[in-house]
Parts: structure tokens; C-alpha cells; sequence
């Protein structure tokens, strides 16, 4: 496989993101990666779309059924959202390349943006800790992947680039 | 849409015992943390045993869902301890740092004994 491309887009509502894991297992099996890459793989883009659904569109799913006192107003809004199908154009773009065994996976979502990315990069650091988030998701990424290019614009939406090479199991 | 056979719940005495099953993201984390919450309420159980055995992926969504229980069971004077962690989620037990405060065990028979507990009870 000297260059490949797929672009995935799926609907911001967070049962899909296991959708997301498996396209990347798929994607980079003809590599030939070990298991523990496709772990490493698959674990990252689910951090960047969990990311994508709960920050950049703010839905939580579930959780809003159960009432977080401190964001009552906004979970409302978002419930409706979430319940809203029709009319609903709140996508994550999932593209995935991969050229001579690096592979590149890009997430982007069209929403609030990240109005600090230095601080966003920063372990425990969350926006979401009503949420039960850790604010480990970006570290993650970075320990799992070689390389975490952030870029977004507050309002426009947030691009995470993930970066991997691929050694497999014959070295 | 409640899968109940992604999670197995037993009251064994003080012991609150959790199996989920499946892959934990924030989906399914957000199910769990319910569920795990609701039966620990009703219940008088003072720690929670969570048996990992099941799970065959977890990303930060269970990390924070296992320190939500954690701070719970502290609340109540108890302790969470994790049993039949695979080797990828032990990982990401390191890089967060989940390792330094959750106490850990080879199987579920050795963490219900570090809670001083029995699964006769
Ligand atoms: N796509 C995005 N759009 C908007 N904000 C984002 C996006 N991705 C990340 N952020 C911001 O960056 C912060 C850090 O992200 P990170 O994934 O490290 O932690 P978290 O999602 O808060 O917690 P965890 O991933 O451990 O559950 C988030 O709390 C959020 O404020
Ligand atoms: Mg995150």
C-alpha cells in the first residue's frame, strides 16, 4: 500500500464513535500492525471523536437525561439536539491516509472551537469535569501516537491530525 | 436502550461487585456509571469491586468513569479496587496516572480479599 484514502463522516451523536474505532482497525489492517498499534490506533481516534461529539457539539447523550445541576440549561439544549434527527447537520469528518506504513488520521468537527489549545494539551485539564471527564484525552493521543497537531478556531470548529507509523510485527 | 447484559451487579456483603462487558467509551461509560451509582445507593455497600475482565477496549471515558466511582466510595468511607485488568487498559492506567490512586488486583478473588470481603457473603 504505497497511498490510500478514506473519508468517513459520522453524525455527532455518541453512540457512533465505536463506528469510528472500527473503520481505523480496518484501515490500517492491511499494514499488517500489531495488536498492540491497532489498540494504540483505535484508542486515539476514539479520544478525538469522543472529543469532537462531547466538546465541539456538546452532546452527552445519556448523561442530560440525568440532570447535571450545573449545566441544566445547556444539557436541555443539547437533549433537544440529540433528539432532533431530521434537520440535524452536526457531522465529524473522519479522514484517514496512509503512505509508506505512516499513517494520518484527521478529525475535525464544525463546532465551538478550543479557545486555548496550549492549555487544552495539558494532562487533567478539562472544560467537562461535571462530565466525569479525566482531561486525559490529548494525553493519551500523545503517548499513543508519534505525533498531535491541534488547530482550531473558536466558533469555526477544531482539526486534530494523529500520525503513526506503522513498524508491525516483522520490524 | 439500556443493554443490562453489558453489566453483571452483585451485592456480596459491603462488596458492590461490577463486570461490564463490551467496549467502555463514553457511551457506555455514561450507562455504567448510572447503573453502578443506582445499585450502590440502594444498596449498603461501602466498596466497589470492578471486574475488568470483560472489557475489551477503554479509552479516558472509563478512566473518568473509574475515578467518579472512586471519589464515591471514598465518600462512604471504602475503597474501589480494579481486578483483571488486560495489559493495553493497564497502559492507560499509567499515562493518566489512575495507577498511583486505584489499588489493583491479578483476579477478582484476590481484590474481594483486599476489601476484607467474601463471595460467600
Ligand atoms: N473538538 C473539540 N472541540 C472543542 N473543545 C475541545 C475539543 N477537543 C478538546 N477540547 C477541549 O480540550 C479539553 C481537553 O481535552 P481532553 O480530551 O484532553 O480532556 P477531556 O475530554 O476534557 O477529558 P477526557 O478526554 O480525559 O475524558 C476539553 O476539556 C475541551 O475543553
Ligand atoms: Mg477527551
Amino acid at each position: 500500500m504505497n497511498k490510500s484514502l478514506i473519508k468517513l463522516e459520522i453524525s455527532a451523536f455518541t453512540e457512533n464513535i465505536s463506528i469510528s474505532r472500527v473503520v481505523a482497525a480496518a484501515f490500517v489492517a492491511p499494514l499488517d500492525p500489531t495488536v498492540e498499534e491497532v489498540t494504540e490506533i483505535k484508542t486515539a481516534v476514539s479520544e478525538a471523536v469522543t472529543n469532537a461529539i462531547i466538546h465541539g457539539y456538546a452532546r452527552q447523550g445519556y448523561a442530560e437525561h440525568r440532570g447535571h445541576a450545573s449545566e441544566a440549561t445547556h444539557a436541555l439544549e443539547s437533549e433537544n439536539s440529540e433528539n432532533n434527527e431530521a434537520g440535524d447537520n452536526d457531522f465529524v469528518q473522519i479522514i484517514f491516509s496512509a503512505e509508506n506504513r505512516v499513517v494520518t488520521i484527521e478529525v475535525r468537527d464544525s463546532g465551538v472551537g478550543i479557545e486555548n489549545i496550549e492549555s487544552a494539551r495539558e494532562p487533567l485539564f478539562t472544560t467537562k469535569p461535571e462530565l466525569e471527564r479525566s482531561g486525559m484525552g490529548f494525553s493519551v493521543m500523545e503517548s499513543f501516537m508519534d505525533s498531535v497537531e491541534i488547530s482550531s478556531l473558536p466558533g469555526e470548529g477544531t482539526s486534530v491530525v494523529l500520525t503513526k507509523k506503522i513498524n508491525g510485527a516483522q520490524q | 436502550m439500556t443493554k443490562q447484559a453489558d453489566l453483571k451487579l452483585n451485592v456480596h456483603g459491603r462488596v458492590l461487585v461490577a463486570a461490564p462487558s463490551g467496549e467502555l467509551d463514553h457511551y457506555k461509560a455514561e450507562r455504567l456509571r448510572a447503573q453502578i451509582d443506582s445499585t450502590f445507593e440502594k444498596s449498603s455497600c461501602r466498596h466497589i469491586l470492578l471486574d475488568m475482565g470483560g472489557v475489551s477496549f477503554m479509552d479516558s471515558s472509563g478512566i473518568g468513569m473509574i475515578i467518579g466511582r472512586y471519589k464515591k466510595t471514598e465518600l462512604s468511607g471504602g475503597r474501589i479496587v480494579i481486578a483483571n485488568m488486560s495489559e493495553p487498559i493497564s497502559r492507560l492506567f499509567d499515562v493518566s496516572g489512575l495507577s498511583k490512586i486505584v489499588s489493583r488486583a491479578e483476579s477478582a478473588g484476590m481484590a474481594m480479599h483486599m476489601l476484607g470481603g467474601s463471595f460467600d457473603e
